[in-house]
């Protein structure tokens, strides 16, 4: 962002904010910063158990940004006050710029499991958010038909969820968390629960998906192969209480296909995350891609 | 020897085989053949065992005069009018439960404040038998269909009641997740997500609250009334009419098992999304 900041200074800046009182020109924000994040918890016998110490991290804009880490590091409480599902923290993050007090519309969830309204059909599901939001039913109808489409569910509106497999109603989750149009798309292991081979196609379905809709992702998993298959950057997260212990850019070329399995240089980056989680006293699963 | 002939026949010309041939395969009989063999049975050893005298027919009626009691019932012209009257009372108590019970059961699984201060009576009420309540709502409400009606509602409440409050404390955080996520507040959770969670439940309540309040109607009736198919089973009983008692039973049967399958029905529209049931 320092380098942003340096190749566009803002307008203005030099000249006109003191003359004019307009104190302060925003630079272009990132879509999410959070500095100094910590939360402990109390438990039932009220002791209390720190979760996360001391986070900081930032995802630009457009960004598809992983967080890996050992099970129960803090992964989901991470994900979970970004989308201002909880408080009771110390530090500060914000989005796009404005500090996260509550749930804000800029950002569309996929939680760990689809979560589908039984009752509705899949259409009706993706629809949600626009009847919770009060934005105009046919746009909302319009829009959740396209985003079916991009997630690979033409044919299957009028189906109940309990008529889809596991991996079909994670797409229409996806669709769903992108109705509303939001700029952030946060995934709390989305594919944790599938089998191996469809996790696989969901990755680079998501990939593509992530691509077309030009959304900035923010990904919590434990598989490393498919943060470092999906990610800009990958976030090596500790052992509770968890904290950033590594930022790790892939510069591997997009789009990529699950043949990058087979490149050194994912191999060396899964390699090294995978010595950075051991070092740390964590165990995540390896799960390599398959072909 | 006539096997071994018969069977390369029936191999070589299976849809051929005739009427004969398909009774020669041996099939279990279906079910529902012993549960019909075992109800004529019963009928049987009542008829055996009231006509040759072994039980008094003031303790048991003789089973093929009930048919007669029945037509008996239907040719004296106010079978019609007491059978509605009893549906009423039934129906009018059932729709009392089930309105009250869906909104005291939403405010208590919604408000913290409104459980903390009606749970524990509604649990002590829910452990007392209601229909020892039955005299003295024919004192507050009177002789007439409104004393039936106030014991209809009064036990069929509960299993409605109980079943709306499980059904919507059973709501899946995950998906209220959904909604929050989005800033949804709480009447949008309880539209969109506890509502529509909590109506399997609701329906296994509704379905047993149908039972209770034509049990309740009937109870109504024993205690203090001028007609309905209670009414008219004190009637009989009192005239040592047993046959007459049994033909209202038979049709207060009907009438449960109508009103069952109505429910299933509703049940099976409503809720199109879970796997069958019953």
């Amino acid at each position: 962002m320092k380098g942003k900041l340096l190749r566009f200074p803002p307008d203005g800046v030099a000249s006109g904010s003191a003359v004019s009182g307009l104190t302060h020109v925003s630079p272009v924000a990132p879509a999410i910063a959070v500095r100094g994040l910590a939360k402990s918890y109390a438990t039932k016998t009220g002791d209390a158990v720190q979760a996360l110490a001391q986070m900081n991290f930032e995802v630009a804009t457009g960004e598809f940004v992983s967080i890996v880490g050992p099970s129960g590091c803090g992964k989901t409480t991470v994900m979970r006050i970004l989308a201002g599902l909880v408080d009771g923290y110390s530090g500060s993050v914000s989005i796009g710029g404005s500090i996260v007090h509550g749930p804000t519309p800029e950002i569309g969830v996929v939680f760990q499991d689809a979560n589908l309204m039984p009752w509705r059909t899949v259409l009706a599901n993706v629809m949600l958010p626009g009847e919770v939001l009060r934005l105009d039913k046919r746009l909302c109808r319009e829009r959740a038909l396209s985003l079916l489409s991009l997630v690979g569910l033409s044919g299957f509106e009028d189906k109940l969820p309990g008529e889809l497999s596991g991996g079909m109603r994670q797409r229409a989750a996806i669709a769903r968390a992108l109705l509303h149009d939001p700029k952030i798309l946060l995934m709390d292991e989305p594919f944790g629960a599938l089998d191996a081979m469809t996790r696989d196609t969901m990755n680079v379905e998501l990939a593509r998906i992530a691509a077309e809709a030009g959304k900035t992702v923010f990904l919590i998993t434990h598989s490393i192969a498919e943060s470092v298959f999906l990610s800009d950057r990958v976030l090596v997260m500790s052992n509770r209480p968890g904290r950033i212990i590594e930022t790790i850019a892939i510069d591997l070329r997009r789009p990529r296909s699950l043949d990058v399995v087979a490149d050194p240089s994912f191999a060396a980056t899964v390699l090294r995350i995978r010595r950075l989680l051991e070092r740390d006293g964590g165990s995540a699963s390896t799960v390599t891609l398959a072909h | 020897m006539t096997i071994q002939a018969d069977l390369p026949a029936s191999i070589s010309a299976p849809r051929t085989r005739t009427l004969a041939a398909r009774f020669a395969v041996r099939r279990p009989p279906p079910d529902w053949m012993a549960t019909v063999l075992l109800v004529l049975g019963a009928i049987g050893l009542c008829q055996v065992l009231v006509s040759s005298g072994v039980v008094s027919r003031y303790v048991m009626p003789l089973p093929s005069s009930i048919p007669a009691a029945l037509a008996d019932l239907v040719n004296s012209g106010t079978l019609a009018d007491n059978v509605l009257t009893t549906l009423g009372e039934a129906a009018c108590g059932f729709a009392i439960a089930a309105c009250l019970g869906l909104m005291l059961g939403a405010l208590v699984a919604e408000f913290g404040i409104v459980e903390r201060l009606l749970y524990p009576y509604l649990v002590a009420l829910q452990t007392m038998p209601k229909i020892a309540l039955a005299p003295v709502l024919l004192v507050w409400f009177g002789f007439g269909l409104g004393s039936k009606i106030a014991v209809a509602a009064v036990i069929s409440l509960f299993p409605i009641l109980v079943n709306t409050i499980a059904g919507l404390k059973s709501t899946d955080p995950g998906r209220l997740d959904v909604l929050r996520a989005l800033g949804a507040g709480r009447w949008d959770c309880f539209r969109l997500v506890r509502l529509p969670n909590a109506l399997p439940f609701v329906f296994s309540g509704l379905s047993t609250a149908v039972m209770f309040a034509l049990t309740g109607a009937i109870v109504g009736e024993f205690v203090g009334a001028t007609k309905g198919l209670g009414y008219l089973i004190v009637q009989a009983n009192s005239q040592m009419d047993i046959p007459q008692v049994f033909a209202v039973v038979l049709i207060l049967a009907a009438l449960g098992t109508a009103a069952f399958a109505a429910m299933q029905f509703c049940r099976r529209k409503f809720l199109y999304w879970t796997p069958k049931e019953e």
